[in-house]
């Protein structure tokens, strides 16, 4: 394999501000999106990520002013989700500097959204975003920033949305979600041998050794949000724990 | 710019922009033949993205500079509308500069490519440098033309990551998200409009 595994730092967004929880609650200042993202670029990430994690439950759309002063300074791809309703609201982020754009609840309401989005803007800009619990026998679909179990199968789920043109899964698990406890590897491995598309694995990295596992188990690249905001390390130095482990990264 | 009505146009913008240059948006063919520089972003499909092309009337303008090897930037569905057609749009007629079918990567890899892949040019390229580019693409180009410069890039299989003839610059990655790496390429193509300007 040629194509090297990616870090991808995810700033989720409240306010204009960078914010960071446990479990999608409990939201603390992480600071300003833009000096994040530079900085973020600097260090080597591979792209970037911005959730507006109150865009739904408050039902507004996304800062659109965020997203176009992240694009003036990033020069790697920005993935922005958050508020993502209709097929329009992808081509307002998009216009507005979003490389990629994630989609959650609106699809699961309504998963024809997926293929009309990835039928105007293209499979490689639609990025299924699937917040997961556990269950015990495996993984429900989680929606509202975690507020509502749908019961909807997470495997199926993922299995039918890029059957109808999703073209890389953003897979959080809601239960290691800012907790620092490691991926769920299960999660990952089940989701990643089920579809072809690229998964990025999310919630819970605390260690590189998490990602190292996390890119083993399937992953095409990992998130990462709490270590980094809470300066514990940096991408560069997770990218040279990633390449002794002998992953291919960009160095 | 040509108005691909695809989604990277803001990303491609906002690189140019760091290098001092402010893109415009191409209105008609006169503007696409008299430019020093153009530009074909694309994001999306090959038949969509001509169909645009061809809405505007800009299809002879872009084949024109093409062939003279003036100042002009395909990227990513932009590079494969230089082709006769794509598997990706049966029935759609690319420019046809190069005469190839574009097809679907294969083999037992992840579709779409997205991510990090190294761009190792030959020996005959003038602006293509090696190093890390940044692809989303499912469709490409699986050899370097006749008369054509052009780098390679593994994904189950050599590809064609890009191509130069003369001032044109066809890249199947994204220069305008790869980093400083892609910034220096453009720059060096930005150079080539200055020269013929």
């Amino acid at each position: 394999m040629t194509l090297a595994a990616r870090v991808v730092p995810c700033l989720d967004i409240k306010d204009g501000r960078v914010v960071k929880g446990v479990r999608f609650q409990g939201l603390r200042d992480a600071g300003d999106p833009v000096e994040c993202a530079a900085l973020y670029e600097a260090q080597g990430a591979d792209e970037i990520v911005l959730l507006d994690v109150s865009a739904t439950p408050e039902g507004r759309g996304h800062g659109l002013d965020t997203v176009r002063r992240v694009r003036s300074v990033l020069s790697i791809p920005l993935t922005v989700g958050g508020g993502v309703r209709g097929a329009d609201d992808a081509g307002t982020l998009l216009e507005a500097g979003a490389d990629k754009v994630g989609v959650n609840t609106a699809a699961v309401t309504r998963p024809a959204l997926v293929g009309e989005i990835a039928e105007r803007y293209g499979a490689q800009c639609t990025v299924l975003a699937v917040d997961a619990a556990a269950t015990g026998q495996g993984w429900e679909v989680v929606v509202e920033s975690g507020r509502r179990r749908t019961g909807i199968d997470v495997i199926e789920w993922c299995e039918k949305a890029t059957a109808i043109g999703a073209g890389e899964i953003l897979l959080t698990s809601w239960d290691r979600d800012g907790t620092g406890e490691g991926y769920d590897l299960a999660l990952v491995e089940a989701v990643s041998s089920a579809v072809t598309v690229p998964v990025i694995a999310s919630g819970g990295a605390d260690t590189a050794a998490h990602l190292v596992e996390a890119l083993k188990s399937g992953a095409s690249a990992a998130l990462v949000a709490s270590i980094l905001h809470d300066g514990h390390t940096t991408v560069s130095d997770l990218k040279h724990e990633l390449a002794s482990a002998g992953i291919l990264v960009r160095p | 710019m040509v108005p691909t009505g695809t989604a990277n146009v803001a990303s491609v913008s906002a690189a140019f922009l760091r290098l001092g240059a402010d893109l415009i948006t191409a209105a008609g063919p006169d503007q696409v033949s008299d430019a020093a520089g153009v530009v074909v972003p694309g994001v999306g499909a090959f038949g969509a993205a001509m169909a645009r092309v061809d809405a505007l009337g800009l299809r002879p303008a872009l084949r024109d500079r093409i062939g003279q090897g003036r100042p002009t930037l395909v990227v990513c569905v932009g590079m494969q509308l230089l082709c006769r057609d794509s598997e990706e749009s049966p029935g759609a007629d690319g420019l046809g500069a190069i005469d190839h079918t574009v097809a679907r990567f294969q083999g037992s890899i992840r579709v779409p490519q997205l991510g990090w892949n190294r761009v190792e040019p030959g020996t005959g390229s003038r602006l293509l440098q090696p190093g890390w580019a940044y692809f989303a693409n499912s469709y490409r180009m699986s050899q370097i033309p006749e008369g054509w410069e052009g780098a390679t890039t593994e994904y189950g299989g050599r590809f064609v990551s890009a191509l130069e003839r003369g001032n044109v610059l066809a890249c199947q990655f994204h220069p305008e998200l790869s980093g400083a790496w892609g910034a220096s390429l453009l720059a060096r193509w930005l150079d080539t409009t200055r020269e013929a300007a």
